[in-house]
């Protein structure tokens, strides 16, 4: 058991490693380009390109780059951005992960309930009129950019029908702490969770229905149904427990993802301030400190998430415990 | 008493050539207390016919006709809430491979009280107590421990066993046992089959699908011999085994090495394959592959009849004896 | 399929539009001058559509002389810049999707059929570059790229190219197809008909192309329409991000960011096309699923 969790530390650890080289690699030994004036953003005068050069190593050899840079990161977390005169990069991301954790934990629930929903009811109706209907409706789901899905939802909402009964309770673009009002918070993010959970809805929902109707041809299916337990106990307790492995872990995968920040195109669209909208404008004003920092967190959340996986794994399949 | 009455199955599926029809005018019956032995090779629609009665086949695709009457209601014709009601309770199934029979992320214990209280208002506890006598019954070492198990804990034997005591949770009326030793090992088959017995103190009939005659000699009282989605010899047991009627059962009775008298030279195979599922025949199935074909049997073999031997045959008893020295079967 | 070739066919027939327009951009502009009461107009030489009208703001028209779309806020018509977008759509869709197949055939063959150290290093990667958000990493590449010219020693890649989603975009999914692949060529590294020819001491050349990749084609081909239907979303998420298609070369994704700004008074801008992205994915999705179901009935490939 301890051998277990050793081997899965390290491997985490090693991903991250991976990751870290990965990223410092991308932006710093790129052939053909100065990671120093690319630091020091556009127009920087020579002598701030010569600081930068110097203060991160650029002069030395790569590994020790490496190392001085992990060291600004993670241990004297001084980094600071050229582009903004120094602000310090590490309390910036810092400060905008409640607003990524909010909406990308809204959307999770709502898609996991709706995935389920799609999933079973498509599997249970499966070949019938209301089985096509969500599938295709599942496929449309998935074939819309989140971005463009955000923009139409917007032009609804705080535009074409604002002020109709429908939308009228739907406050403008951004961002409410939940310290500062419950009520502000979840209208802020309604719509936000709606559309990003829509893509997800689509994909999980498809692939529930998929795992579900191979369960349904198990023999395991055949004993439960000659036991003579109801369709909905049959369902419920032995073909989506069953169908439910595959679905955890791509639900941690994609949740990591998404709080690392791949829900920054919802974000933008929706003018949240989470760490996706930082690295929005970090990207727009080519603010390399950021995006680095940005980056790196973002595998902090893919491994752990990843971890996470595991463990559920084993609460849900026996086979895996050991 | 007749527990169980089938006349005329007929299941087809859609397939897209078409309706392919597997199982034709089947007709057998279980009386109560009996064992019943359906013999015949895979794809000859004896588990289809079973699992059709049973209400356990994909209503989409299939088509069952005919009647199956259980204690005088008519099966076929139920709503899936009242067959729900007999499955299970009066009717139990075990299944043919004891791997995939269980729903892995259970255990044993909970599947098996799961039946319990699907059919009679007992309480978990007592659920789970009887549960364990079960387990005790199928001689499952400390079954206190194995009702915790989870399926993949267990031995393919154990396993099985925990099916056969599930099974019988309820004192079905009739237990349908799909080749249930099939997928063991050839030690565990004995020890397996030993529990069939068990059924006298729960009462119950068996209907015992297997494509070994041997199994049938031992565990049957009658047997339906099934070819080609046919049943084309039924009768007690001692009967059919002394005296086959049809050349397939000759042909499988041949193939078994005898235990006694002198050693054959080259035990015999039935010769060919049958035929694909949906080819149309007019007369007798077997006739490609059969040693006393004759030209009549291109058309519908008739129904001969002893009592309760039957058989779908041409031949007279004196064409039968020839055409069983023919294969070096007990004459 | 139809769907497919339809807009294949509309984006290629694109310069029709535009040409037709040109041939007659007066009368459109004599209406656009209507409507906004004297306002001085500048007509700007665009590259790709070849014709830009200063016009600010027309809504959409069924008048066939053009701006069908209505204009952009740049008076550009938004018809003409949707086919000639969806052309640099499809055509990096396409591009990626070969870089992208071409990469991960390549990656998997090596990892699987060498296996050993090889096979070791290259697995690790993958799942490294797998465990890692896929948007991320394209901003990570295209920050760089998007900075400076990098030069590949083959070719090179200037900064605003439409080289430049391409390469990202063939990059980030190649995890996506390594993997299935490698696991495939696995399974047919140990299969009978591949150890009877190692056995006959074949060269290694000769069972890679005669053995090992004919069988490998139904698992690259199922992945043609689900790599291409994530490609042209992505493209239009990089270009929406403005670090995918630069102007003044558009894309779907560019025309869905230009019209952000005009959203509550011209919306047709922004969606248009988006609706031509939803139809084309959903075209390609559904082709997906055919060719899935065709080649891979027991749906290895997610």
């Amino acid at each position: 058991m301890l051998a277990t969790v050793l081997a899965r530390l390290m491997q985490m650890a090693f991903v991250m490693f991976g990751i870290s080289v990965l990223v410092f690699l991308i932006f710093f030994a790129t052939p053909g380009s100065d990671p120093a004036a690319r630091i020091a953003g556009r127009n920087a005068a020579p002598e701030t390109v010569e600081q930068i050069r110097h203060e991160f190593g650029f002069d030395r050899a790569l590994p020790v780059q490496y190392g001085l840079m992990m060291k600004r990161l993670f241990i004297t977390r001084d980094l600071t951005s050229f582009v903004n005169r120094g602000q310090k990069v590490i309390p910036q991301v810092l400060d905008a992960v409640p607003a990524t954790l909010s909406l990308v934990a809204g959307a999770a629930v709502l898609w996991v309930l709706g995935s389920l929903f799609v999933g079973v009811v498509a599997a249970a109706m499966r070949d019938t009129v209301v089985d096509r209907g969500l599938m295709i409706l599942s496929l449309i789901g998935i074939s819309m950019p989140v971005f463009w899905l955000g923009e139409v939802m917007n032009l609804m909402s705080q535009s074409r029908f604002h002020d109709t009964w429908l939308f009228s309770w739907v406050p403008g673009l951004g961002y409410v702490p939940l310290s500062e009002s419950l009520g502000g918070w979840f209208k802020a993010l309604v719509i936000p969770w709606i559309t990003l959970a829509v893509l997800y809805i689509g994909i999980y929902g498809r692939i529930l229905r998929a795992n579900l109707i191979e369960a349904y041809s198990e023999d395991y299916i055949r004993t439960a149904r000659a036991k003579g337990l109801s369709p909905t106990r049959i369902m419920l307790r032995h073909a989506l427990r069953t169908s439910l492995l595959p679905f955890v872990t791509m639900f941690g995968l994609d949740f990591g993802a998404l709080v690392g920040g791949a829900a920054l195109l919802t974000e933008v669209v929706f003018g949240l301030n989470g760490v996706g909208r930082l690295t929005f404008h970090a990207l727009q004003n080519l603010d390399l400190p950021v995006i680095l920092a940005t980056v790196i967190y973002a595998s902090f959340f893919v491994v752990a998430a990843n971890a996470l996986v595991d463990v559920l794994y084993a609460v849900i399949d026996p086979r895996v415990r050991k | 008493m007749t527990l169980l009455a089938v006349e005329n199955l007929r299941v087809s599926f859609a397939s897209e050539g078409g309706p392919v029809t597997a199982v034709h005018d089947v007709s057998f019956s279980v009386n109560a207390g009996e064992v019943l032995g359906i013999v015949g090779e895979s794809g000859s629609g004896k588990t289809l016919s079973l699992l059709s009665v049973l209400g356990l086949v994909d209503k989409r695709v299939t088509t069952v006709t005919g009647r199956a009457v259980f204690r005088g209601r008519s099966l076929l014709d139920l709503p899936d809430r009242e067959m729900r009601k007999i499955r299970g309770r009066d009717i139990a199934l075990i299944s043919q491979d004891p791997m995939t029979a269980l729903t892995p992320v259970h255990t044993v214990g909970a599947q098996i009280v799961e039946q319990i209280r699907a059919h009679e208002p007992v309480s978990r506890a007592a659920a789970r107590a009887r549960a364990v006598e079960l387990l005790r019954d199928v001689r499952i070492p400390a079954p206190e421990k194995a009702l915790d198990r989870y399926p993949h804990e267990l031995s393919g034997g154990m396993r099985q066993r925990a099916v056969i005591a599930m099974a019988l949770s309820c004192n079905p009326a009739l237990v349908v046992a799909d080749e249930p030793t099939t997928a063991l090992d050839t030690t565990v088959q004995a020890q397996v089959l030993d529990l069939l017995p068990l059924r006298q103190s729960h009462g119950s009939s068996v209907v015992l699908i297997t494509h070994d005659m041997g199994v049938v000699a031992e565990m049957a009282d009658r047997v339906a011999v099934m070819y080609a989605g046919r049943v084309v010899e039924t009768g007690p047991v001692a009967d059919v085994f002394n005296d086959p009627w049809h050349p397939y059962t000759g042909g499988l009775l041949a193939s078994i090495p005898p235990l006694t008298g002198a050693r054959q030279g080259r035990l015999y195979s039935i010769p060919g394959m049958p035929p694909a599922p949906g080819t149309k025949l007019p007369g007798c199935a077997y006739v490609a592959r059969c040693p006393a074909a004759m030209a009549i049997c291109h058309t519908p073999p008739p129904e001969q009849m002893d009592g309760a031997h039957r058989s779908l045959c041409f031949l007279d008893a004196g064409q039968r004896v020839a055409a069983r020295q023919k294969v070096g079967a007990p004459a | 399929m139809l769907v497919l070739l339809l807009v294949a066919l509309l984006t290629l027939l694109a310069p029709l539009y535009a040409g037709y327009l040109g041939v007659d951009p007066f009368r459109s502009n004599l209406r656009g001058k209507v409507e906004i009461a004297g306002e001085v107009v500048q007509v700007m030489q665009q590259s790709t559509e070849g014709l830009g009208l200063g016009v600010t703001p027309i809504g959409p028209t069924w008048n066939p002389g053009g701006y069908m779309l209505g204009a952009d806020n740049q008076g550009r018509d938004v018809a003409a810049r949707l086919l000639y977008g969806g052309r640099n759509s499809l055509f990096i869709a396409s591009a990626a999707t070969v870089i992208c197949l071409v990469l991960a055939t390549l990656i998997g063959l090596a990892a699987g059929f060498l296996g050993g150290v090889v096979d070791m290093a290259l697995s690790r990667i993958l799942d490294v570059l797998w465990a890692f958000p896929v948007y991320l990493l394209a901003i990570s590449l295209s920050i760089v790229l998007l900075t400076s010219t990098i030069d590949l020693g083959l070719f090179t890649i200037t900064a605003g190219s439409l080289a430049l989603p391409v390469f990202i975009i063939g990059i980030i999914y190649v995890p996506y197809v390594a993997r299935p692949v490698r696991a495939r060529v696995l399974t047919l590294r140990h299969s009978e008909f591949v150890l009877a020819a190692v056995g006959l001491g074949l060269p290694t050349h000769r069972i890679l192309r005669r053995d090992i990749l004919p069988n490998l084609m139904p698992t690259i081909i199922v992945f043609v329409p689900i790599l291409l239907a994530l490609a042209i979303v992505t493209e239009s998420a990089l270009s929406y991000l403005s670090i995918g298609v630069q102007p003044p070369d558009a894309s779907w994704g560019t025309i869905i960011q230009d019209g952000q700004t005009l959203l509550y008074s011209r919306p047709a801008v922004a969606l248009a096309p988006g609706i031509a992205i939803v139809i084309t994915v959903l075209a390609l999705n559904v082709l997906g699923d055919a060719v899935r179901d065709a080649l891979d009935p027991r749906g290895q490939v997610r």
